[in-house]
Order: structure tokens, then C-alpha cells, then sequence
């Protein structure tokens, strides 16, 4: 049993932690999210260097996305990336010509899975409305669309099956950006009219490639979380040892150093889940929906519970709009809504062992 | 990464599963510790097959294994509901201590009957003065002759009223700064001078006890280490007690889940089900979730361990967090039996096991270093946080 990660793994996480820290250092996120405009906002022109850094490539395994993931949470790195990796690849991992696309860097994604009056739970979008004609014209509405707004192309979960559609179809595809509290991730509404589309999967075969696009999700966005946490735990340590009050930095104070403690206590806790259950669904481990679910409900709480304690210890420069910690906790929030909160995934667990 | 046993680690779980099923069978569930003499003899029988001291080096009588095979003897004991050896002071804190700091002739004599759950081992550390504290120890020890003469007091020394030996903090300079003036000696618990009278634990039981010295002679050569090394001894038994521990700790904790599904899955007293209620589902898998995040994090820990020689960082949490979840599940599973849960005694719902299990683990956040002393070692060691005191 070992829980070490490789050579290669060690230099992308320090080469993604470098580049994240030079080209998106925190303070200036804000900045770069904060715009009315319905603009990105995300150093479009950063892609390619994503690109460049191999994070796109199709030689990656889920465990070196959960690095990266783990840094890009770390960094809030408002680029949709959650989308493309996140997301979308498993429905083109068999299509080649696509891959190469996203590996180039020329290809941003992202998944259309959600409708309204309909369960949110990925595996659940075998049960869409959207429609597909014989021709490939799609119709219908989808809801709430990570990185839609930045994507190129959007996967499509239709009555019959995964579809592909380019963002170029003009106004077949009426993309609606919506007012999201976590400026770093946009979502929009996607109307799909008559739009042209090309086969991914098949609807025979939608429910195994769905399943499998939420173990993934589910695990990246736990890696995502256990960065955000990590994030605001190395905040908060920050803070109390140096600011000062009554003539001690405040951290010398166990009310203020303990809340930090159980913070980074839960983060670890949740860390340890996330890498298992990455190598459960990687071995398809009888036990990974569990893992995955236990993964991702304990990362986000976890990421949540840290930056409610980095905002505390912070005291009122951590309630500001200027402070970086809001900016991670409403990723953290957005992370515990995703893909189902934690009591829909306890439920999951629940059924598995009783 | 890679959570598969390797070959050899397979092998000996599956023998050690086999070995377990053909000599373990569980008795009914009941309250309270094991009996002494039941428990003895099945440490002896563990001894005998090899399964004591699986990374003591083979010299003195453990097997040179690395760390996970005792990791997996923990996970394969607690699945079949068998109990430790009865020597868990001796094995994971007075035989280590003695590795690292004893005299050959401390080893030879000491080390064998400890494993073989012979000699029993006692640890005598706190004080009613000095508990998270330690460096405040009291207790005296004079040199007169060549024995040091022992007086004090010591207290929460679990098993000392079977022990043979104990492993005793004493001051032997107390004009030296606090944490220098103490020294580490082995003690025969069979002494002139020594008393034990045992505390009764809001659990019902007496495992632990006060031991009273009254000019204790102890021979100079049952020394460990030399006069004024006792706080750096006591820092070698202690690591070691908050480093196994956690494997032990979480097997333990998993056998309580295991339970607490089963009892979940019947009928309580009054008819209804309790895996039906949405609410008891949420809670049992928060705790599952809890016991699979403390199992992994304590493999992370071992996995730096082995491939660093130190422990990583995120195994100072294991103890706290297990402490803290066992309360919590203990106090589930006695929900369960609502009214009935205030029973007690052979009466009581599976003989008073839960109402038992619950009351004990009131000490878990409090031995073996309380919870608010863990915190502070994160703190300060881990984050780096300023020290409070």
C-alpha cells in the first residue's frame, strides 16, 4: 500500500503551483473576475500556455488531473478548465481528433447535463428533454452550464445520447450567462434551437459514460476543494502569526489556533479520501461510487469549514469584499452544491453499507 | 499510488485471517474490558503464532517487518472482534522505548517475556499534580548506593494492579530546569514500597490505578538512558504511543461501525427499525466517511513513514480525530435503543456493550495525550502556529 505520488506527478504540481502563483497570484483574481460585462474574465490568452504546460494532454490520468486540480483550486484559476478535464473528456476520450484538439489547446469544453423541474445528479441526465433529431439538430434547454460562456464546444446530454455542440452554430445555441455569487466560475443557460451536432456516445451507452463523467467529477471537484482549503488554512496561519493583539501574535491564543487545527484536520481527512477514491475509479473498485461520494462531500464541507474559520480568525479584514477569502469560499460553496450536497451523497453511502 | 497489498502482504493477511477464523471465535457481545487471565492467555497464543512484535527487530524476538504489516494485523484482528494483546503498554510504549535507549542486558532480560505477554508493563507518568504536563513531575528518586530510592506518586496507570514492570518518570535533579532534571527508570512492580490502589472510571470498571512509592529501591542499572535524559526517553515512548496507535485506534473504530450497522438493521424496542429513519442513515454515514478518511490518512502517514523514516504530518491528527469520532458513534449506536439505552448490566440490550463502550469513551479525549494538548502540537509543530504557553 502506497499512497506516494510519482516523480512526474511531483513536477507537475510544482510546475502548475509556480505558474498559477506567477501568472494568477490570488490578489489579482478578484480584480480579473470582478466585471459586469458578461466578459470571461479569465486571461483567455493563458490557455494555450495551459496547453503548453501538458495539462491538456491526453496521456494524463486521473490522478495527475487531481494534482493539478488540487493546485488550480489553490489558486482559484478562473479558466475553464473544470469544463474541459472536469467535465466533458470523458464523453471524447475514444473520439482521437478531438482529443488532440484539447490537448493543442485549440478545443475549451464543457458539459450541458442540467434542465429544470429534472434531478441535477449527472448519472441522472439519461433522462433528458433535450432532443435530438435524426439530422443531429438539438432542442431543447439546458441550465446552470460551468464555463459555458468560455467553452468552444459543449457536450450535450440528449434523448439519444452524448452530442457535440460548436458554440459557432450562431443563434442555434443562445447562450445566457447567469449572475453567479463565485465570480470565478460562471454558469450560464444554453438554448439549444435546431442546433447542428455531432455524435459523442450513443444512448445505449450514456449511462455507463455518465456514471463514469461524475466518479470523475466528483473527484476533481474534491481536489479542487482540498486546494481551496489548503488555501485558506495557509491564509489563516498567515494571519494569526503575525497580527498581533494584546501583545501576543493571536494564533498564540488556543480559541484562535484550535479553530484552525480542526480545519486542517477535516482537509486532511478529505485529502486522504480524494486520492482513494481517484485510484478506486482508475481500478473500478467495487466501493468508488462510495468513495467518490465520500471524497466529495467531505472535500467541500471541508473547504467550506476552512474558510469560515480563516474568515473568523481573519476578523473584520476577512469579512471585507477585498480579502481574498471570499473569493475561496464561494468556490467552496459552489464546490458543496455541485454534483449534489452532502447529505444526497450520504444518502448514496447510507445505501451502500446498511 | 497504489492501495493493493503486495504479495507477501497478501499472503500473511490471508494467514492471518485463516489463523484468526480457526482460533477466534467471538463471545457474546458483553460490557467492560476483557478478564485479565482470558486475555493473557490469548496474548500468549498470538506470541506463540508469530504474531507479536511483527516490526521488532529479530534480534529481540519480533520479526523485522515493516510498519504495514503491523497496519494489517490491526485491520484483521479488529475484523473478527478479537482483542489486542493484553500487553499494549509493554508493545507499543515500554518495548520501544527500551529498543531504542536500553543496555543489551536491559533487552535480553526484558524484551522476550514481554512479548511473550509474560511480563506485563505499566506506565507511570502522570501524577495528580502533573498530567498534560509532564515535564512537572514529582515523584523522587534519590541515589543511595547503588539503588535510587523512589517516593511519590503516580496516577491513570492503566494495568498497573496486574503489571510486572513499569516504566517511571521520576525527578532526580530538581535544581535542574524543569525538563532535565527527570530521569527514566524500569521498575519492578513487585517492589517493597509500591502500592496500587485502583480508580473506578465512570464506566463501571477500575482498569487504571494511583501506585504509591515508599522508598522504592530501585538497582542504579534500571536506568534507561542516563540521569537527566528522562524528558527525552519520555518523547521516545510517547511518539511511539501516538504513532501505532492510530492503526490500532481506527481497526477499532471500524469493528464499532460494523456493530452499529448491525444493530442498526434490527429492530429496536420499540419495533421500529433504525436504518429506516433517513436521519440515523445520514448520521452512520457520516461516520463511515469519517472512519474510511482516518483509515487512508493514517496509510498517507505510513506511506511517509516508509519512504522518509518520520511519520508524516497528518498522522498528529489520528488520535484527536478517532477520539472524537468514537464518542460520537458510541453515542449513536446508544440512541438507538432509546429508553432501553439507560439500562445496564447482563439486562441491558446486548449485555450493556453500547452503554459501556459509550460511558468509556468519555477518556479517549482525554489519555494518551487529551485533545487540547493534540491541538496545541498541530498547532505549533504542523502549522507552525506561535506556542501558547
Amino acid at each position: 500500500m502506497d499512497f506516494a505520488f510519482s516523480e512526474e506527478q511531483e513536477l507537475l504540481r510544482g510546475s502548475a503551483r509556480e505558474f498559477l502563483a506567477e501568472r494568477y497570484p490570488l490578489e489579482r483574481v478578484g480584480e480579473l473576475v470582478d466585471n459586469a460585462t458578461g466578459e470571461p474574465g479569465w486571461l483567455a490568452g493563458c490557455w494555450k500556455q495551459l496547453a503548453d504546460l501538458g495539462w491538456l494532454d491526453a496521456e494524463l490520468d486521473l490522478l495527475d488531473h487531481v494534482v493539478v486540480f488540487e493546485e488550480t483550486g489553490y489558486g482559484l484559476l478562473p479558466a475553464p478548465l473544470f469544463g474541459t478535464l472536469g467535465l466533458a473528456l470523458p464523453a471524447i476520450e475514444h473520439d482521437t481528433a478531438l482529443r488532440d484538439e484539447v490537448a493543442a489547446g485549440d478545443l475549451r469544453l464543457t458539459l450541458a447535463w442540467a434542465e429544470t423541474g429534472r434531478s441535477h445528479a449527472l448519472r441522472d441526465a439519461t433522462a433528458s428533454c433535450v432532443s435530438v433529431s435524426e439530422d443531429g439538430a438539438v432542442d431543447g434547454n439546458a441550465v446552470l452550464v460551468p464555463d459555458a460562456a468560455a467553452a468552444d464546444a459543449i457536450v450535450v446530454a440528449t434523448t439519444g445520447g452524448l452530442r457535440l455542440v460548436r458554440a459557432t452554430a450562431g443563434d442555434a445555441v443562445t447562450i445566457t450567462p447567469r449572475d453567479t455569487t463565485d465570480h470565478t466560475r460562471r454558469m450560464a443557460d444554453v438554448a439549444f434551437t435546431g442546433a447542428p451536432s455531432t455524435p459523442l456516445v450513443d444512448a445505449s451507452e450514456t449511462p455507463a459514460v455518465l456514471e463514469r463523467i461524475e466518479r470523475r467529477a466528483l473527484v476533481l471537484a474534491a481536489a479542487e476543494a482540498i486546494g481551496v482549503a489548503r488555501r485558506a488554512v495557509d491564509v489563516a496561519v498567515q494571519h494569526a502569526s503575525t497580527r498581533e493583539q494584546f501583545g501576543r501574535p493571536i494564533g498564540s491564543y488556543q480559541a484562535v489556533s484550535h479553530q484552525i487545527v480542526d480545519a486542517y484536520a477535516g482537509m486532511e481527512l478529505a485529502r486522504s479520501l480524494t486520492y482513494w477514491a481517484a485510484w478506486t475509479v482508475t481500478e473500478s473498485h467495487g466501493l468508488s461510487d462510495a468513495a467518490c461520494s465520500a471524497a466529495k462531500s467531505s472535500a467541500a464541507e471541508a473547504a467550506v469549514l476552512a474558510c469560515e474559520r480563516a474568515i473568523q480568525v481573519c476578523g473584520g479584514i476577512g469579512f471585507t469584499w477585498e480579502h481574498v477569502l471570499h473569493r475561496l469560499y464561494k468556490r467552496a460553496l459552489w464546490l458543496e452544491a455541485f454534483a449534489g450536497h452532502g447529505r444526497e451523497h450520504r444518502a448514496r453511502i447510507a445505501d451502500a453499507v446498511l | 499510488m497504489d492501495f493493493h497489498d503486495s504479495p507477501d502482504e497478501a499472503a500473511f493477511r490471508v494467514e492471518l485471517r485463516d489463523w484468526l477464523r480457526d482460533n477466534w471465535s467471538e463471545p457474546e457481545p458483553s460490557a467492560g474490558p476483557p478478564e485479565v487471565e482470558f486475555h493473557q492467555e490469548w496474548s500468549r497464543k498470538l506470541h506463540q503464532a508469530g504474531y507479536v512484535g511483527l516490526t521488532w527487530p529479530t534480534e529481540y524476538g519480533g520479526r523485522g517487518l515493516s510498519p504495514t504489516y503491523q497496519a494489517i494485523y490491526y485491520e484483521e484482528t479488529a475484523r473478527s472482534g478479537a482483542p489486542g494483546h493484553i500487553g499494549v503498554i509493554g508493545l507499543n510504549m515500554a518495548g520501544p522505548t527500551i529498543v531504542a535507549w536500553g543496555t543489551e542486558e536491559q533487552k535480553s532480560r526484558l524484551l522476550p517475556p514481554l512479548l511473550a505477554g509474560d511480563e506485563i508493563w505499566c506506565q507511570g507518568f502522570s501524577e495528580p499534580g502533573s498530567g498534560s504536563d509532564l515535564a512537572g513531575a514529582r515523584t523522587r528518586a534519590v541515589l543511595d548506593g547503588d539503588h535510587w530510592v523512589v517516593n511519590g506518586q503516580k496516577v491513570w496507570s492503566s494495568h498497573a494492579h496486574v503489571a510486572d514492570w513499569c516504566i517511571l518518570v521520576v525527578r532526580t535533579d530538581p535544581d535542574a530546569p524543569k525538563h532535565k532534571g527527570l530521569s527514566y527508570l524500569l521498575v519492578d512492580m513487585h517492589s517493597p514500597g509500591i502500592e496500587v490502589r485502583p480508580l473506578r472510571q465512570l464506566s463501571g470498571g477500575a482498569e487504571f490505578n494511583e501506585i504509591f512509592f515508599t522508598d522504592v529501591r530501585v538497582p542504579a542499572e534500571s536506568i534507561l538512558g542516563k540521569p537527566g535524559d528522562g524528558w527525552k526517553v519520555a518523547m521516545t515512548t510517547l511518539l511511539h504511543e501516538r504513532g501505532t496507535l492510530s492503526f490500532a485506534l481506527a481497526a477499532a473504530l471500524q469493528r464499532n461501525l460494523d456493530l452499529l450497522v448491525d444493530l442498526a438493521g434490527k429492530p429496536g424496542p420499540d419495533g421500529r427499525v433504525p436504518a429506516d429513519d433517513p436521519l440515523v442513515r445520514d448520521a452512520i454515514a457520516r461516520e463511515w466517511i469519517e472512519l474510511q478518511g482516518l483509515r487512508f490518512t493514517n496509510y498517507r502517514m505510513l506511506s511517509t513513514l516508509l519512504r522518509t523514516g518520520t511519520p508524516g504530518p497528518e498522522g498528529s491528527i489520528g488520535k484527536l480525530v478517532w477520539s472524537e469520532a468514537n464518542q460520537r458513534l458510541t453515542k449513536l449506536a446508544l440512541s438507538l435503543q432509546g429508553m432501553c439505552g439507560t439500562l445496564t448490566g447482563d439486562d441491558a440490550p446486548l449485555r450493556g456493550f453500547w452503554q459501556y463502550q459509550q460511558l468509556r469513551s468519555r477518556g479517549n479525549t482525554i489519555e494518551a495525550g487529551t485533545s487540547e494538548i493534540l491541538r496545541n502540537i498541530t498547532a505549533e509543530r504542523v502549522l507552525g502556529l506561535p506556542r501558547s504557553r
